[in-house]
């Protein structure tokens, strides 16, 4: 036996180690927005479960459902819940949500702080119906404030996204122009105004014109200390959008067994009513067993460990009543056919 | 004289020994030559597989509606599953024209002072950052270009235009800064140093017997340039215009931050558009559904087609133009 050969053998037999070992690769791909909260559980789960590795492609919501869909990774992840015809293509996918975003709006008129609009506003400045920023519609809800008379420059983004998808299902459901023109989508026919790639590009229109307004996540707005508006939500209250106020608007949200439910103009007195959840996607019965186990695991831990990481983050996390009934979800979850987690873990 | 004939020498059996290679039946040569008809026809297969592809995308959509009113009507509906691309189209040819107005004429300037005018010293001085500027990210001028270039046309370049040339339908409304003008002024930036640099190569080969000829005639320098060199250099520097011209219409990252991103139509260059690369890289990552990424590819396919388009017809004026320098001089 030569050299090359010992070295060669000697290779492979640290590659089979590596493999067969007791670590376990699980991949996943999907959504941009929660990819910072989801890169710290999957590093702290790591810490914890060493034999557990977590890689995740945050190559948007689209793509993440492509790719469960097709089941060239473990477990997708989307910011707008499936729909029908895609549902149809991927029999046996799951819902899971965990933790909730939401869509601020972002301004810039210099000397205005604490900005209050009301649903109809909104929809009317994103329509191009409301021009001005002294229109009476914004003044009647901003009494004292000094408004300008200046144009209103609207921002919006340009890129297909799921911030997109929840601003303009809200404005669907408050506006009936709005349902009946633009309508509701993760990229739509925009009536007025710029649009900027990204909640950046958003951001770098805002920032840079005075006059203009536009919407971006929460976590993005809070992160770079934008100023924000305060909206009025179902319950007819001014609200600031705040992690405590986002998961106030799944409180009381009734959650059909697939969570595939919108929950912007959600009632209760402190509802922040642009929120949406954000999901993971997993099949029902997971076809492979150990990593089917261990992702499972990985979720029970997701939706309790792992809501204490949310916040600091800028992630609102799931209110008990949710994880409540996460965790029936996750004990029926089957791997080959058989449940993982007891009832009462 | 040396040199030459050193050429010449080496020249001579290798042509020989090419030609005579494959019917010797030798065999590592003839592998070599299967191996490299096999990669010159990759390049075909590439480009055909592109195509076929984005055919193959693209069919549900032109199964709905002709090519004709795709490209024809301005409606673009995701919601609704209508797409027409005609705003696409017209941002990319508006940006890539704006681009070339500015850019040519600066580009062969730049050219004409490096080869005719400057001294040595000077020319290398100022070739770095010529070359350097071709080397810049593409997302780098559009950071740029969001705050440097959008803020200087907001507040100066755009309300100076519209008052002097107001007049015009290309210079009216409200100075947003974002819009075509912004886009392809970014896009002149970079394709500067593309139409520079080949310019200066295709001058080089200018024979230096010309220049002297138009000298003794008593030509002033300018007469020189304008009678002997630019005419000799012409296809040359359309071929460069050309190549320029093909990246501005691809460019997707500095368009797509600077353009305003929205699909309308308008004849004033102030007026925020979108373009056909811009509008692919915005949406096609979110896209589900057949229909919504099937606009998206023949979008593509219709970039693609243009492009192609451009190359023929830019191959066809060079041809032209090599005819006749005599009568263009003339």
């Amino acid at each position: 036996m030569n050299k090359s050969r010992i070295a060669v053998l000697a290779m492979a037999a640290l590659a089979t180690a590596a493999l067969a070992g007791d670590k376990m690769l699980i991949t996943g791909a999907g959504a941009t927005f929660p990819f910072p909260l989801y890169s710290k559980w999957f590093s702290d789960y790591n810490k914890q479960h060493p034999e557990v590795q977590i890689n995740y492609q945050s190559i948007g919501s689209g793509g993440g459902i492509k790719q469960i869909t097709e089941k060239t990774v473990d477990f997708g992840a989307s910011d707008a819940p499936m729909s029908d015809e895609e549902m149809a293509k991927a029999p046996g996918i799951q819902h899971i949500p965990t933790v909730l975003g939401a869509v601020v709006l972002v301004y810039n008129v210099p000397g205005l702080e604490g900005l209050k609009l009301t649903p109809e506003t909104v929809s009317g400045i994103f329509l191009g119906k409301i021009t001005r920023w002294n229109d009476p519609a914004v003044a009647r809800d901003n009494k004292g404030a000094r408004l300008p008379d200046s144009a209103i420059a609207v921002a919006h983004r340009s890129d297909g996204s799921g911030t997109t998808a929840v601003f303009t299902d809200y404005l669907s459901k408050v506006s009936p122009d709005w349902k009946a023109g633009p309508g509701a989508g993760k990229s739509v026919s925009w009536p007025a105004g710029l649009g900027g790639k990204g909640n950046e590009g958003v951001t770098g229109i805002v920032k840079q014109t005075q006059g203009a307004i536009g919407y971006v996540e929460l976590a993005y707005a809070n992160q770079n200390k934008l100023p924000v508006a305060e909206m009025r939500n179902h319950d007819g209250k001014f609200v600031k959008p705040t992690i405590e106020t986002v998961s106030a608007a799944a409180e009381k949200a009734s959650l059909p067994d697939d969570y595939r439910v919108s929950i912007t103009d959600a009632p209760g007195p402190n509802a922040y009513p642009i929120s949406a959840f954000t999901y993971l996607l997993v099949y029902q019965d997971q076809p492979d067993a150990a990593k089917g186990e261990a992702l499972v695991r990985f979720l029970w831990w997701a939706v309790h460990d792992g809501q204490k990481l949310a916040a600091p983050l800028d992630y609102a996390p799931l209110p008990s009543t949710a994880v409540h009934k996460v965790e029936q979800t996750l004990a029926k979850l089957t791997v080959q056919g058989k449940r993982v987690l007891a009832k009462s873990q | 004289m040396q040199r030459a004939s050193e050429i010449l020498a080496v020249r001579k059996p290798g042509r020989l020994s090419r030609m005579a290679a494959p019917a010797r039946g030798n065999l590592p040569d003839s592998v070599w030559a299967a191996l490299l008809t096999v990669l010159g026809l990759a390049v075909f297969a590439v480009a055909a597989v592109i195509v076929v592809e984005l055919w193959r995308l693209s069919a549900p959509v032109l199964a709905r509606t002709s090519l004709f009113s795709f490209i024809s009507s301005s409606r673009w509906d995701v919601v609704r599953d209508v797409y027409g691309a005609l705003p696409y189209i017209y941002g990319t040819l508006v940006t890539s024209f704006v681009a070339l107005v500015l850019a040519l004429p600066i580009s062969v300037g730049l050219a004409l002072f490096l080869t005719e005018m400057s001294p040595p010293r000077v020319r290398s001085i100022v070739s770095f950052p010529i070359a350097l500027l071709a080397g810049i990210p593409s997302v780098v001028y559009g950071l740029w270009g969001l705050f440097v270039l959008v803020p200087l046309l907001r507040t100066t370049v755009e309300p100076w235009l519209a008052d002097a040339f107001g007049f015009l339908p290309f210079f009216q409304g409200p100075p947003i800064g974002l819009g075509y003008l912004a886009a392809g002024v970014i896009l002149a930036i970079m394709i500067l140093p593309t139409i520079t640099s080949l310019a200066i190569e295709v001058l080089r080969t200018v024979p230096l017997s010309l220049r002297e000829a138009a000298l003794a005639l008593g030509a002033t320098r300018w007469e020189a340039i304008r009678m002997a060199v630019l005419p000799y250099a012409r296809a040359g520097i359309l071929g460069a215009t050309i190549l320029g011209l093909g990246r501005a219409l691809g460019e997707t990252m500095a368009v797509t931050m600077l353009i305003g991103n929205s699909p309308t139509i308008s004849a004033s260059l102030f007026a925020p558009g979108y373009s056909l690369p811009a509008v692919i890289a915005n949406e096609f990552a979110e896209a589900s559904g057949q229909l919504h990424t099937g606009a998206l590819a023949v979008l593509g396919l219709i970039l693609f087609v243009v492009t192609l388009l451009l190359n023929v017809a830019a191959r066809l004026l060079v041809r032209l133009s090599r005819r006749g320098p005599a009568r263009v001089a003339a």
